[in-house]
């Protein structure tokens, strides 16, 4: 597989951030980058990162198995990442939990029949003044109920 | 040097050791897994903690430096409950399948367990399992045991250079492997099995073959490259069970190549070994007693003798044979009166031979390959060659060095080059004399003839780049590998690279064929040399020449006319037409039993006694590690008998030791040359600008033996995709 044009000049960007012989510093920007225009890391891209960058196939495979963050499998559209931490739990996160679950049909790691949604429990997001929370992509929902979580999901195309 | 003192005992430790180096030289024990000598630190096992005074907390020996005054104990309480505690740790996801895992009796986590564990643990809950990966036909693995200590890890990223295997997930799921399914690359992957302290990665063809405790250890040296490794072979029952490494600092250090360590299956599997003599009786070979099939090989030797004269009988033998075979091998050939005998099978250009060094080999010690600063190669496969060279030389280039590479075909080299240049056949003596000719004009002191051979040369960039890189740094050195040495045109080539080396005041070597080329060389298996390097009045002939003309007798000693000659359909035919072809072989080939008219059954090397001469100009002598399969016989003792029925004189050997005392003494009374001159070309022409083949023998196809080992053959198919 090769680099986009767009995927390459954003590395490209990171790259000037580090010294020309520690190229592999770039190496979770750059799989953001792939995951954001893939949707997820399949080996190819992750095999053209690693060439890109000039390192052993296997340390690429090495960060993106460690990270959470980063999908060896593909997911949904929106990917719902529900907090289920301390804080969250005594504000009630499983009343969200078992909306979240019921209304999409799929359990935490699952995705939507239409592909829409993906959801998976994550830990403690630093939100927790304002607990229950919830990521959608890149964006915070706090303070969550029920009712919030339809509408916000109804919001969503 | 600081003083520090472990368990009471003042010692003397170099400031920036480590405690554990400290301990390890004074011979005391640490229990330890992730730390190797000849790896990295990682202190990630937390096996080796000891109690440093002044210190609340125990630390790891493996990643503490020493200090002045430094007050370390090994066997406190506090360390001891350290080690304790870790042990357990280490044991909660491990298996404890020690009575199916052949690393039982020879594992380390058992060892310190034994030691260092405590006999219950408080741990009841279930253990993780981990699904083991199929990484090629010569290791095996059983990860659920791994520890994760990383050796494997580091030893592919920092000696091999070739990261292949890494930790994959986090915490609870992190796992040693490939992450994708696939079989190693590395030519020197085996040791892995070595450096894994526990069972995860084990021998896949010893796989369930045996028990540590039930083998015999004998000390061998590597019978497949000319840098001599030493080897364990472990036995049982007069049979051969593995091959491991052998500790010297000098050679091998800790390490082994796949080829080394993985071609005893070539004796133990192989389909086509023979072990009982045989003749041609109305064009079948039959099997015979050794009285009847040696009589029969004189009586037939004899007759080409009176026939056609003692010149009509040539000998080959591949640089595999051991020094005392190569001795008796033309003494027998030059007692019956023929000069034509050699074993440079692979090489085609023989016309600077009479200004040959006494053998070729390097000027230097192996273990300088790590110190040099510039290097050139020149048509060297360095990794698949001679693959624990690569080694030294990867750590050359890791420590600056500036390597340029310059080839006939695009090699793979596991460590950063600075030039690396392809070029056609007829390209690289071009190359060469334009690199001679920039040193030339520099340094202006050449002879004349020298001078007219470099005149017709242009220099272009290229030519002062690959020479400037000769003419910086303070250790230099320009060796050649096997597309060099095997050139149609290698004189010409040996000539300009010596030139350059002279030019450039660098070391010069040439990394030759098989484990004992300097040893056939000295034992005068050359058609013009006898032993010691004594020169032969009116030379015999070369191998060419021999199949070219062709030979009415061959007597060929552990060659396969279908693989060990540079030009086999020439072998082919040669034994098709001579009349009499007698083959002393372990194995029979098709061309052997459709033509060969006497076929002596020898043994391969674990079989055998003898010595190998290395590259470096290393003797090193072996003992057999198992008795002779059936009624084969090491190739020393057929040919003392085959002295003794031509009635020869000085064939009265015991012992091979004692024939390598004859040849010890022409070497003390011979005052022949040692260095060799310098050889000058006739011209710098090429001989044609035909299109030429440009082939090297694969990397488990140099011998006979290694070509019969399976997994070495699986392992180039299931890496080749
Ligand atoms: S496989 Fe063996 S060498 Fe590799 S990390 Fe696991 S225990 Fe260590
Ligand atoms: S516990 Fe949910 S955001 Fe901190
Ligand atoms: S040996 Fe020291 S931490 Fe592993």
């Amino acid at each position: 597989m090769e680099l986009s044009a767009k995927a390459r000049a954003e590395i490209d960007k990171w790259l000037t951030k580090y010294p020309p012989d520690q190229k592999q510093s770039a190496l979770l920007p750059a799989l953001h980058i792939m995951q954001d225009e893939i949707g997820y890391l399949p080996r190819e891209a992750m095999d053209a990162v690693a060439d890109h960058l000039g390192i052993p196939h296997i340390a690429v495979y090495e960060a993106a198995t460690f990270y959470s963050m980063y999908h060896l499998h593909p997911v949904g559209k929106h990917k719902i990442s529900l907090c289920t931490n301390v804080s969250c739990m005594l504000r009630g996160c499983d009343k969200i939990e078992k909306h979240l679950k019921q209304r999409l049909g799929i359990n935490f790691g699952e995705t939507t029949a239409d592909g829409k949604f993906y959801l998976e429990e994550v830990e403690c997001l630093a939100a927790c003044r304002n607990a229950p929370m919830m990521q959608i992509d890149r964006t915070y929902h706090e303070d969550l109920t029920p009712e919030k979580v339809d509408k916000i999901l109804d919001s969503l195309t | 040097m600081i003083d520090i003192e472990i368990d009471g005992k003042k010692l003397q430790a170099k400031e920036g050791e480590m405690i554990i180096q400290v301990a390890d030289e004074a011979g005391i024990v640490i229990p330890r897994y992730c730390y190797h000598k000849k790896l990295s630190i990682a202190a990630n096992c937390r096996m080796c903690l000891v109690q440093v005074e002044k210190v609340p907390k125990p630390l790891p020996a493996c990643a503490t430096q020493v200090t002045p005054g430094m007050k370390v104990f090994t066997q406190s309480p506090v360390a001891l409950a350290a080690q304790r505690a870790v042990m357990e740790f280490l044991l909660i996801n491990h298996p404890l399948d020690c009575p199916i895992c052949d690393q039982g009796g020879q594992c380390e986590l058992q060892d310190l367990a034994v030691g260092f564990g405590n006999d219950t643990s408080f741990y009841h809950d279930g253990k993780r399992a981990v699904e083991d990966k199929d990484i090629g036909p010569l290791i095996s693995t059983c990860m659920t045991r791994c520890i994760h200590c990383t050796r494997c890890v580091r030893f592919g990223e920092e000696v091999a250079g070739l990261r292949e295997l890494g930790a994959t997930g986090r915490g609870e799921h992190m796992e040693i492997g490939t992450y994708i399914e696939k079989s190693l690359r590395s030519e020197v992957a085996g040791n892995i099995i070595d450096l894994c302290p526990v069972g995860a990665l084990l021998s896949k063809p010893f796989l369930f073959r045996g028990r540590a405790w039930e083998l015999d250890s004998h000390e061998s040296i590597a019978a497949h490259d000319c840098l001599g490794s030493n080897i364990y072979i472990h036995t049982r029952r007069n049979q051969v069970m593995r091959v491991v490494p052998q500790e010297n600092e000098s050679i091998n250090e800790t390490w082994l190549s796949d080829r080394d360590r993985f071609s005893y299956l070539g004796i133990t599997q192989a389909t086509d070994r023979i072990t009982q003599p045989m003749i041609r009786q109305q064009g079948k070979l039959q099997a015979v007693s050794w009285q009847q099939a040696l009589t029969h090989a004189v009586k037939g030797l004899q007759q080409v003798c009176s026939q056609h004269g003692a010149e009509a009988i040539g000998a080959l033998t591949a640089p595999t044979c051991t020094t005392e075979e190569a001795y008796l091998l033309q003494k027998v050939m030059r007692g019956i009166g023929s000069h034509n005998i050699d074993h440079r099978l692979r090489q085609t250009d023989f016309s600077d031979q009479a200004y040959d060094p006494f053998h070729p080999g390097i000027n230097f010690d192996l273990a300088a390959l790590e110190k040099f600063d510039r290097m050139l190669l020149v048509g060297y496969n360095i990794h698949r060659e001679q693959p624990l060279a690569g080694l030294r030389v990867r750590k050359a280039a890791l420590n600056g060095a500036k390597i340029a590479a310059v080839s006939l075909l695009e090699h793979q080299y596991n460590f950063p080059l600075a030039e690396h240049k392809v070029v056609a056949s007829n390209e690289l003596i071009p190359l060469l004399a334009g690199i001679a000719k920039v040193l030339v004009n520099a340094q202006g002191e050449v002879s004349a003839q020298e001078q007219a051979l470099l005149k017709a040369i242009d220099i272009n960039a290229q030519h002062q780049e690959l020479a400037a890189l000769l003419q910086s740094g303070e250790h230099r050195c320009i060796v050649l590998g096997a597309l060099a040495l095997h050139h149609p045109q290698a004189a010409i080539i040996r000539s300009l690279t010596q030139l350059i080396a002279r030019l450039a005041n660098a070391n010069y070597g040439c990394f030759t064929d098989g484990p004992n080329t300097a040893g056939a060389h000295i034992a005068g298996a050359l058609p013009h040399r006898m032993a010691s390097g004594a020169k032969v009045e009116k030379p015999g002939l070369t191998w060419q020449q021999m199949l070219a003309k062709p030979m009415k007798a061959l007597l060929l000693m552990n060659v396969e006319p279908e693989h060990d000659v540079a030009n086999s359909p020439a072998a082919m035919a040669a034994v098709q037409q001579a009349e009499q072809v007698i083959a002393l072989t372990p194995y029979l080939t098709g061309a052997l039993a459709e033509h060969a008219d006497v076929v002596l059954p020898i043994t391969p090397f674990a079989e055998n006694m003898g010595t190998y001469v290395n590259v470096e100009g290393r003797w090193q002598s072996f003992r057999a590690a198992v008795l002779p399969q059936g009624d084969s016989r090491p190739a020393w003792k057929v040919l003392r008998v085959l002295g003794n029925l031509f009635e020869l004189n000085g064939f009265g050997f015991e012992s091979a030791p004692e024939v390598l005392a004859e040849l010890r003494e022409h070497l003390q009374q011979s005052d022949s040359d040692k260095q060799g001159q310098w050889y000058c070309p006739q011209t710098l022409d090429q001989h044609s600008d035909n299109l030429e083949r440009v082939t090297e023998c694969s990397i488990y196809a140099v011998d006979n033996v290694v070509r019969r080992s399976r997994p070495l053959q699986d392992s180039l198919t299931t890496t080749s995709s």
